[in-house]
């Protein structure tokens, strides 16, 4: 999960620049998933992000909520598979589910 | 989460030391279970310390339910390291490839002519003998060791010292009859052939490499393989584990 640790730096990096920080980690998986449980995706106040919680699919939607949650300082859980009206718009090509939270680094 | 959550983390990323933090999804209410000590808001909560240790022993981040509450378990394990003995040309291709798979690289090699940082931009060169490089590093269970030097004094030694611990992977490179003959001479210094069974040679998945990047590639698929199937071996029940997780 070294990955995930690279992701910690850049936010610690961000969050030591006085930039407003969020990680988002993928918490479950159902089926075939892109990334592991534990994958984290970092995102900053401009929309930078650092690491990956999916294959690309739903980094776009995770990165608005993880703004929202930057704003707001309330953390989120997301849903995101086939099933989901959300997985059309964002698109999970492999068919699996995710589960991501999203929380603010205060 | 927390900033001095995430310090934590950090430090210990930099100790390589292991890692539990539990979040309360509701909330986002945190815990960080440390092998030795637990802090923050639910270190009292014997049932979730118990289920953090036990995600930190398989090394698996999962979430789990406690008394109607979803709690995920972010396990932080060190990245698993690789030590390289041998700054030859093929540590030249090994060495930035298993960078880029996160493996923690150390190149070793007492000969200055080889173990250059000019050789091996952006990647540890350690100028000694392997078995002083490896008593000074500490090898454990998420270590692995190539030897590529093809000098039984530099690849032996190393070789015996590495046997002797936890490592989750050895390979050493050399045809099927220096393998042979390696295995004899490890058998002089005491060495079981059982024990020697643990050594990969030839090194790497059978894929017909030959450039040092293609051989480079069959070593670390062989390492991607073994590390796979420990922890499946790991995570399945208890009844199927023990000796394929000493394997």
């Amino acid at each position: 999960m070294s990955d995930a640790l690279d992701v910690l730096d850049q936010v610690g990096k961000w969050k030591a620049g006085g930039k407003g920080v969020a990680i988002a980690t993928v918490i479950t998986t159902w089926g075939s998933s892109p990334r592991p449980v534990g994958s984290q995706l970092g995102v900053d106040d401009s929309g930078s992000m650092v690491g990956s919680v999916s294959g690309g699919c739903i980094e776009g939607a995770v990165v608005r909520e993880a703004l929202a949650a930057i704003a707001d300082g309330k953390p989120r859980l997301l849903d995101f598979g086939v099933t989901d009206e959300q997985a059309w718009d964002v698109g999970l090509a492999c068919g699996g589910k995710v589960q991501v939270f999203v929380e603010k680094v205060n | 989460m927390k900033a001095e959550t995430l310090a934590a983390l950090q430090e210990a990323r930099t100790q390589r030391k292991a890692l539990a933090l539990a979040t309360r999804l509701s909330d986002g209410a945190e815990t960080l279970v440390h092998p030795d000590r637990v802090l923050g808001a639910q270190a009292e909560d014997a049932a979730l310390v118990a289920a953090a240790r036990r995600a930190l022993g398989i090394g698996r981040s999962e979430t789990i339910e406690l008394d109607g509450q979803r709690i995920f378990l972010n396990v932080y394990v060190p990245p698993a390291r690789l030590i390289i003995v041998g700054a030859v040309h093929i540590a030249q291709s090994l060495a930035p490839m298993a960078s880029l798979m996160d493996l923690d690289v150390t190149v070793v090699d007492p000969r200055r002519a080889f173990a250059t940082d000019s050789r091996f931009p952006g990647v540890k060169v350690m100028q000694e003998w392997a078995d002083e490089a490896f008593e000074k590093m500490g090898l454990d269970v998420s270590t692995a060791v190539v030897t590529l030097t093809h000098d039984p004094k530099l690849d032996d030694p190393a070789l015996e010292y590495a046997l002797k611990s936890d490592v989750f992977y050895i390979g050493a490179l050399g045809s099927r009859k220096t393998h042979a003959k390696r295995k004899e001479r490890l058998a002089e210094a005491g060495i079981t052939e059982e024990q020697f069974a643990r050594v990969h040679g030839p090194v790497g998945l059978n894929i017909g490499a030959k450039s040092p990047a293609e051989i480079a590639i069959s070593i670390l698929g062989q390492i991607v393989e073994v590390r796979a199937r420990r922890l499946e071996a790991l995570s399945a029940p208890r009844t199927a584990a023990p000796d394929v997780a000493a394997a």
